[in-house]
């Protein structure tokens, strides 16, 4: 059966840590590293990109435009 | 984990996008707040222009308020106006440029208060441009005072009890106000807090830029934001916030379109 495979990437360094991408996902994908960028903020991260379905909410909610999203369907 | 890993490096790739940023967003970082609506509509601005490829022929007025630096932003033409008088501006460029897309982009304290006459009689006259009009019922810049948007009974740093209305009067329902006149041709009231009303926008914001070409009136396009660091909440408090009272308030949904009002259950 195919499969569809999303994953995001995140402009860490100008992620300022709002956490609305947190809250729009469906999947329960992103959180926050504990680490901090330059600026001082806490950068979302995927903590689980197993649950990615490249579905865009987060690239769309997000005020800074940090993230990009990609998708792949895999036929197995 | 490590046959995880192995499909991330398979996902990540060039050929596998379906979002990025914008390229007619410059480099810069935006100026505004953690979770600040405004960062959401320039962005769906520029992919709208970048979508219809209009680059060279678009100019953006920007305002007085947080959304002042929208020129360091939009990789396109800008001019600045001073606080209030974009529509004005805006008229001018439009009619020495009749050809051009011209839009503004303003605060509902440069728009709704120190603007409003410039902002009703662009509306009246129905000049063929758009107006975007992110309310987030205060001023944002100067540090949270009342705007003329403000709810009855909202908190403000110049209502500290929440907004009395017999002594400061109603909040001003502007878009449902410019939809009276016969010069408006598209009048919507959007938002950004969800990924469903931030596509919706997208298809408003486009409509407005296509209606230029008609030359048949104005394009008012109402979002509803938040100013998380005024209402003094976490962007997710103020989104929720917002849903729950500003929403109520300031429904989301098209008003007029095609210069025709839509009938609303
Ligand atoms: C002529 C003039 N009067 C007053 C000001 C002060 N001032 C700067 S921004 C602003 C209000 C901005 O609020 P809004 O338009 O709601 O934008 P926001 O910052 O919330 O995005 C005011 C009153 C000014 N710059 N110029
Ligand atoms: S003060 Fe309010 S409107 Fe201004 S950038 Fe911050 S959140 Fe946005």
């Amino acid at each position: 059966m195919a499969k569809i495979k999303g994953a995001i990437v995140i402009d860490i360094e100008r992620c300022k840590g709002c956490e609305l991408c947190v809250d729009a996902c469906p999947t329960d994908v992103i959180g926050m590293e504990k680490k901090v960028n330059s600026k001082g903020y806490h950068y979302a991260a995927m903590e689980h990109p197993e649950n990615c379905t490249g579905c865009v909410n987060c690239a769309l909610v997000c005020p800074d435009a940090v993230i990009t999203v990609y998708r792949k369907k895999f036929e197995d | 984990m490590e046959k995880e890993n192995l499909r991330l490096d398979e996902i990540i790739r060039e050929e596998n996008i379906v979002f990025k940023k914008t390229p007619l967003l410059t480099d810069k970082v935006f100026s505004y707040c953690p979770g600040c609506g405004h960062g959401v509509v320039h962005r769906v601005i520029m992919e709208v222009i970048d979508e219809l490829g209009i680059q060279s022929e678009t100019i953006g007025i920007s305002p007085v308020g947080c959304s002042v630096f929208a020129y360091d932003f939009m990789n396109i033409d800008m001019q600045q106006a001073a606080h209030g008088r974009a529509p004005a501006v805006a008229t001018g460029i439009k009619r020495c440029w009749p050809d051009k897309y011209v839009f503004t982009y303003q605060g509902d304290g440069d728009l709704a208060a120190i603007g409003t006459s410039e902002t009703i009689h662009a509306c009246n006259r129905g000049e063929h441009i758009a107006i975007f009009f992110i309310n987030n019922g205060i001023y944002g810049m100067t540090g949270g005072q009342m705007a003329p948007t403000t709810l009855p009974g909202m908190k403000s740093s110049t209502t500290p009890y929440g907004r009395d209305t017999r002594l400061m009067g109603n909040p001003i329902k502007i878009t449902e106000l410019v939809a009276t006149l016969p010069g408006t041709y598209f009048v919507t009231r959007q938002s950004v807090h969800t990924a469903v009303n931030v596509r919706k926008l997208k298809k408003a914001a486009k409509m407005a830029f296509e209606n230029q070409k008609l030359k048949k009136g104005l394009s008012f396009i109402e979002v509803v934001s938040n100013c998380n660091s005024g209402w003094k909440m976490s962007p997710i408090q103020a989104n929720r916030w917002m849903e729950e009272n500003m929403l109520p308030f300031y429904p989301i949904g098209d008003i007029k379109i095609n210069g025709n009002f839509v009938k609303r259950n």
